[in-house]
């Protein structure tokens, strides 16, 4: 049951993994084992978080990356930047700095990914998710950890489509009658909306053309803007959608899209943070909460793994900004928005989002009952100390594994060093996958 | 403290691949019993049964048992003394709750005896 065409953003550079166990202790579906001293990803329950990356001390868990040159395909260009984006620059580069950048790098318009949360307040866009708490989709990593972890919270979580989704929807409505050759691209933060963008068939997938890391963009806008410093800086650039109100410039930022909700809200950011929280809410039978925002990243999408800047100075910025920019949505803006509302009818809702039943040991119950048991029985032999050294995250998920006869008892670290001849008779009893003279596995078995 | 049990038997039965409806329905009545057991017994035990279609889960305390079983099973009322009520249970929601949420109820119980609950939850077809 589970979505064989989800795309995934996150690769092992393989000529750099030292097998060590570092991002297999840290993944919070426990999707990385080390097989032959290479770091492995399960992709049936990857998320994307992209916490393996960052605490890969080898540089050796990379994301994927479009080239700029995908540009010329386009006559039209489109870039949907997040505030977020903006933020990575420290005050001396202004927003008219980095505007005249991008327009430089071959993009012919500019919108501000936020604007999509006013166009969905001008528009008066419900949930049709109405199970509550309603908890955020916002975070893609925080969806898929849900639907991999969490299937009883499925039905929680909201289906109204995702600011920048409706930004480029109104984008697409308001240019398609002049242009041919329009292309839309995204800036992203992290693995994660890189992985739902580039999902076959998703939603997002009709919409953009195209994505481009934060991190290579920054570059390219650092860059730019070292060579042309001395140009006489005349020329003022801004976007080509003025941008949006104070509330909804600040939604990416921890607790931004609380304020747009009635009732009882709680944030909670960071990966460790959303799993407990999200085992409590599991087995609470009432809350009085209505809505939940939960991101992967700390302090939200300028924790994105593909960010440059320090996350709090990143915050400050958009704080900063926000206060700059005014209250209320101007006239001309709510009118632009009113003349594309055909563009969005019956389409701010996405169908709703289904669990992925990965977790189980097998899809049918008394064969899955059988390898519960007999990993019980396993888990008595090991040693109990998870040090990770088989290659898997812990003595229970090592029990796991041989019980499902994707790992051997032989790959015990600690049972060896004990008792080789204990060991023998017990891989005997457990089944194993024939090793070599080394104790590593040899996958032609 | 109270939940550690039903927490437990969630995690077993996700990786047994139950329909998550039918584990949420498992884990509202465990939950409620494993309250009871803590809030009006000396202890007790929890046993669940897994078959192809069913799980049967067994709760069975070592005392004292309930004197009128028909006014326990009643909504609102209760005998939960305060400590338990400050603690946010206690409402008299237990037993009827259970009953709505198993496809299938029978209690043993006396006054100075145990007292046995025999749930049975079928894995119905999620829409």
């Amino acid at each position: 049951m589970s979505n064989q065409l989800f795309h995934h953003a996150l690769y092992i550079v393989e000529s750099a993994c030292k097998g060590c166990t570092h991002c297999m202790k840290r993944c919070p579906t426990q999707a990385i084992r080390i097989a032959k001293g290479k770091a492995r990803i399960d992709n049936d329950l990857c998320i994307e978080c992209g916490q393996c990356m960052a605490v890969c001390p080898n540089n050796a868990i990379a994301i994927e990356q479009d080239s700029l040159s995908q540009l010329e395909a386009f006559t039209t260009r489109v870039a949907i930047v997040p505030a977020v984006f903006f933020a990575q620059f420290d005050d001396s580069v202004t927003l008219s700095h980095i505007c005249g950048a991008l327009y430089a790098l071959g993009f012919t318009h500019l919108y501000l990914a936020e604007t999509g949360v006013d166009i969905l307040g001008v528009l008066e866009a419900e949930d049709q998710s109405t199970t509550l708490p309603l908890i955020s989709n916002f975070c893609p990593s925080v969806q898929r950890l849900i639907q991999v972890r969490f299937p009883l919270l499925v039905n929680n979580l909201s289906t109204l489509r995702s600011p920048a989704q409706v930004t480029a929807l109104f984008a697409r409505s308001e240019l398609k009658a002049l242009f041919e050759g329009l292309g839309i691209f995204y800036f992203s933060p992290c693995a994660a909306k890189i992985a739902q963008f580039k999902t076959e068939g998703s939603e997002e997938h009709r919409l953009f053309d195209g994505i481009i890391n934060f991190d290579t963009a920054y570059n390219l806008v650092c860059a730019y803007i070292a060579k042309h410093k001395g140009d006489a800086d005349q020329k003022q650039h801004t976007f080509s959608f003025p941008d949006c109100t104070r509330k909804a410039l600040r939604w990416s930022l921890v607790k931004g899209q609380s304020s747009h909700h009635t009732g009882r809200c709680l944030a909670v950011d960071e990966m460790h943070n959303v799993i407990e929280f999200l085992e409590i809410l599991e087995d609470e039978q009432d809350t009085n909460l209505q809505f939940l925002e939960l991101d992967a990243c700390a302090e939200g999408c300028v924790g994105g793994i593909l960010t440059v800047r320090n996350r709090f100075l990143a915050t400050e910025r958009i704080r900063h900004w926000s206060s700059t920019v005014p209250k209320q949505l101007s006239q001309d803006l709510c009118e632009r928005i009113i003349e594309q509302k055909q563009a969005f009818l019956k389409n701010l809702n996405l169908e709703p989002v289904q669990a992925l039943h990965v977790l189980g040991l097998d899809t049918d119950h008394s064969k899955a009952l059988q390898k519960l048991r007999k990993a019980e029985r396993i888990l008595a032999y090991l040693p109990g100390i998870d040090c990770g050294l088989c290659g898997s995250p812990s003595c229970k998920a090592l029990s796991e594994d041989i019980a499902k006869s994707q790992a051997s008892i032989r790959q015990c670290a600690v049972l060896k060093l004990k008792s080789a001849k204990d060991l023998n008779s017990l891989a005997r009893i457990w089944g194993e996958r024939s090793t070599t003279a080394d104790g590593l596995q040899d996958d032609q078995a | 403290m109270a939940g550690v049990a039903s927490s437990n038997l969630k995690r077993l039965l996700k990786q047994l691949n139950i329909p998550p409806l039918t584990i949420k329905r498992i884990i509202v009545a465990v939950f409620e019993a494993e309250v009871n057991v803590i809030a009006h017994s000396y202890g007790g035990k929890i046993l669940c049964d897994f078959e192809e279609e069913q799980v049967q889960v067994d709760v069975i305390d070592t005392g004292p048992g309930i004197p009128d079983l028909e006014l326990a099973m009643t909504e609102g009322w209760s005998t939960a003394s305060d400590e338990v009520r400050e603690m946010g249970y206690g409402a008299g929601m237990g037993l009827p709750n259970i009953r709505k949420s198993c496809d299938k109820l029978s209690i043993y119980t006396k006054a100075g005896d145990h007292t046995h609950l025999s749930m049975l939850f079928k894995f119905k077809e999620e829409s």
